[in-house]
């Protein structure tokens, strides 16, 4: 694949790396004289001078050929705005934009940028993955398809352990995939009973968290703050 | 604008630029009905503050491209501002987003545009203009 990098900082370099290591073909732009000289010591000939919000740069970079664009500047607008003009007057097919300041985000959305990434966001959901106060995690959102996967941590107070599967009253458009016990996923059937301790995977239509959360919840399965949400 | 009647509020970052909008104005900005609001562009909060959403035109003329572009988009998309202006200063991009419906104005455009009649018309030649040594300078 022909990847194009725009922003040589810690981000860019490194992924500039990684994807030369998986023997991909890259270019990285970088805008600042000093840095470009730095980084070109090591990238030599994939690393290019210039400012990527200009159309020559860009071109000269070779990005009617590209498959994929990754803007991860420091600059939301920049990184907007390479992705935007990537996407709509080059036809790239796959871009990626870094969102360095989260409120920003909407405007990613707005403009139609998909994916784009937050580090504070990957964060988050790392915190809430490693915390197990936060019972059911925002795995994946699949905003096109309109799915969503979570994963929710069974406590000692969930209303769902030591009951079959078959039992439970699963909300419509909502589904259990995979139970991980102790280090080992398996996908449930219906004999299967939940354990203290399991993490469960489900897939469900967006808007459905809050009746698992009430599922799932403490006790009788009434609700509470055993499950909270994420993502 | 404000002189014509018409209702303007500005939004800039920098408190002290409402000195520069009273510059050759007898009366305060305020008192002849101008707005002005300390924010940021790509701020919701501030383009709200200022007024956005019951706005008529929206002028986008930072002194960054790439934010104008931003917000011009945002005024148009998620504002519908019914008239959206955006400064671009490259020309090459300015043509672009033109012609993907965004109403640019491109000073470098104009200036070149300006430059290029000032030198054909102020140095016909065999006429006495500006001697050739200034003329390629130019």
């Amino acid at each position: 694949m022909y990847i194009i990098v725009i922003g040589a900082g810690k981000v860019g370099w490194n992924l500039a790396r990684e994807l030369l290591e998986k023997d991909h073909e890259v270019t990285v732009i970088e805008s600042s004289r000093r840095r470009y000289l730095t980084v070109e010591q090591e990238l030599e000939h994939n690393v290019s001078y210039g400012d990527a919000s200009e159309l020559w740069v860009l071109e000269r970079a070779g990005i009617q050929r590209a498959d994929m664009v990754i803007a991860v500047t420091g600059d939301d607008e920049d990184n907007m705005l390479i992705c935007q003009v990537a996407k709509e007057k080059y036809d790239v097919e796959r871009i990626i934009a870094r969102v360095n300041n989260p409120r920003n985000k909407p405007h990613f959305d707005l403009l139609g940028i998909k994916p784009s990434v937050s580090a504070t966001d990957l964060i988050l959901r790392l915190l809430e993955h490693e915390v197990p106060e936060y019972g059911l995690v925002h795995l994946l959102d699949l905003q096109e398809e309109q799915l969503e996967i979570i994963e929710m941590l069974l406590g000692k107070d969930c209303g769902v352990t030591g009951r079959r599967v078959g039992d439970l009253q699963m909300p419509e458009g909502s589904l259990l995939i995979s139970v991980l016990r102790q280090g080992k996923g398996f996908v449930p059937g219906p004999d299967t009973v939940l354990e203290v301790g399991d993490e469960v995977l489900a897939v469900l239509d967006p808007g459905h968290e809050e009746q698992l959360k009430a599922l799932f919840g403490p006790g009788d399965g009434s609700g509470g703050n055993g499950v909270s949400g994420g993502g | 604008m404000l002189r014509e009647g018409h209702e303007v509020s500005c939004l800039d970052e920098d408190p002290e630029s409402h000195a520069r909008l009273e510059v050759g104005l007898d009366r305060g900005w305020e008192d002849l009905g101008g707005q002005f609001t300390v924010g940021a562009g790509l701020e919701t909060d501030a383009l709200v503050a200022a007024g956005i959403e019951k706005a008529d035109a929206f002028i986008a003329s930072t002194d960054g491209d790439n934010t104008n572009i931003v917000i011009a988009q945002i005024a148009q998309r998620r504002y519908e501002v019914p008239t959206v202006i955006a400064r671009i200063l490259d020309p090459l991009r300015a043509e672009w987003y033109e012609r993907q419906g965004m109403h640019t104005v491109c000073p470098t455009r104009v200036a070149i545009d300006m430059l290029e009649t000032a030198v054909r018309e102020g140095a016909p030649r065999g006429s006495a203009g500006p001697s050739n040594g200034s003329a390629e300078a130019a």
